[in-house]
């Protein structure tokens, strides 16, 4: 990879600051950026590590809502997040275990990537992205592939999850990357369920509201049955067609239904 | 360059870097530890895993400069100092836990991890903690063998699938 400056502030004040320089980068794990980096893909001149700042990493639950620190690695909300059990679990399975100790909520939420799991939990819970200036709902945050409202230089230090009643997230998982071919989590809330789907939208993450309106009425896995989505709206590539992810979408909303009863 | 510093096995050791010096360069290029293998580069194979403050990462993808100042163990610290070879290491042994032997390193520290967490692993828990690293020889049933065997379990029960 091309060089760079190395920098690890240990605020988030600091982090900022270095961050302020044209062509910075924040770092987090690096499970995605440093694979990037390898292939000549990015190129920053500066990388801000977030790895030292201990006010970024921690699990914390009122009851009502758990809170990750933005520079939590998936293994300690895996292990840490109980409150939440669908979201521990999907913390669980990303990747494998070294990639769970390094890898962090805040940088697969601000990579966004199309497959990556948090982004569905993110959305199905309706999440709230907290930046070092503000604080974003996830229904206005994922913005497209690899694309958030995230400006320039701005860090997500925590994200907050309304706990739901029930909750599950059914990954069919890409054997090589472990990335979802298609994933999908449903969160049943006293308000309703949300639905929400990674890996399939030609757009990236996206809430599938007619299951969230038929399993909002009866929260069985039959409600769906009468929907269909549109492979022509879904990711096609050499691991399957957009007709096959859309026929996946409805299963893996039925097994992540039937998980929850 | 910047000077770094970090617990190699249970003992000091600096050395100069770039920012993109990469955790596993460091310690095979900079301070000769070449137990530690790169396989494939990408974060896929494992060949690579290190503890770095007692949990398993894949040192390919991770820079020397994160670990300034970590307690960093590797494979040459595994067996003792006269070379007697700790559990893991004689029951892969013990149980043609390998072949060619590439994968060898990060597979008995990924076990090593494993059995720090979970002393006595069922054989799934020890498939899928494994499924970060690849052997390409395909010796995985003797690997999981020698883990069950590390973990003390009887190992008998496992059959080739």
């Amino acid at each position: 990879m091309y060089n760079f400056e190395f920098v690890k502030p240990a605020t988030v004040d600091e982090a900022i600051a270095a961050l302020r320089e044209e062509d910075a980068q924040a770092l987090g794990g690096g499970q995605t950026l440093l694979p990037t980096m390898k292939q000549r893909l990015a190129m920053p001149s500066k990388l801000v590590s977030l790895g030292g700042i201990a006010d970024l990493v921690g699990v914390s639950s009122d009851g009502a809502t758990l809170t990750l620190g933005g520079a939590t690695p998936h293994a300690v909300v895996a292990s840490n997040a109980g409150a939440y059990p669908a979201l521990a679990a999907l913390a669980g399975g990303i990747g494998d275990p070294a990639v769970r100790n390094r890898g962090t909520v805040g940088g697969s939420l601000a990579n966004n990537d199309p497959a990556a799991c948090y982004p569905s939990a993110a959305l199905a819970s309706g999440a709230t992205i907290v930046t070092n200036a503000r604080e974003i709902a996830a229904d206005d945050y994922f913005q497209g592939l690899f694309s958030t409202a995230l400006d320039e230089g701005e860090i997500i230090t925590a994200v907050r999850f309304p706990i739901p009643q029930r909750a599950n997230y059914q990954k069919f998982e890409q054997p090589a990357s472990r990335f979802a071919l298609v994933g999908v989590f449903v969160a049943q809330y006293a308000d309703g369920v949300r639905v929400a789907v990674t890996g399939a939208g030609n757009d990236g993450v996206f809430r599938w509201s007619e299951a969230e309106a038929a399993l909002s009425g009866s929260f069985t896995p039959d409600a769906v049955d009468g929907l269909s989505l549109s492979g022509d709206d879904m990711i096609g590539d050499l691991h399957g067609t957009g007709a096959y992810r859309a026929h996946l979408v409805k299963v893996m909303t039925k097994r992540a239904v039937a998980a929850c009863n | 360059m910047t000077k770094i510093t970090m617990t190699v096995n249970g003992k000091t050791r600096s050395g100069d870097a770039e920012g993109r010096t990469l955790l596993v360069q460091f310690l095979r290029d900079t301070l000769g530890l070449t137990g530690t293998h790169v396989g494939c580069d990408t974060s896929q194979c494992g060949a690579c895993v290190v503890h770095v403050n007692g949990k398993a990462v894949k040192s390919c993808t991770m820079l020397a400069a994160e670990a300034d100042g970590a307690d960093v163990s590797t494979i040459e610290g595994q067996a003792a100092p006269d070379g007697t070879l700790n559990a893991i290491q004689q029951a892969f042994q013990d149980h043609h836990g390998l072949q060619c032997g590439f994968c060898t390193p990060g597979m008995v520290m990924s076990a090593a991890a494993l059995l720090k967490d979970n002393p006595k692993p069922t054989e799934t828990e020890i498939r899928h903690y494994l499924e970060g690293n690849i052997c390409r020889c395909t010796g995985y049933h003797n690997i999981v063998k020698a883990i069950m065997a590390a973990s003390g379990q009887d190992v008998g029960a496992i059959a080739a699938e």
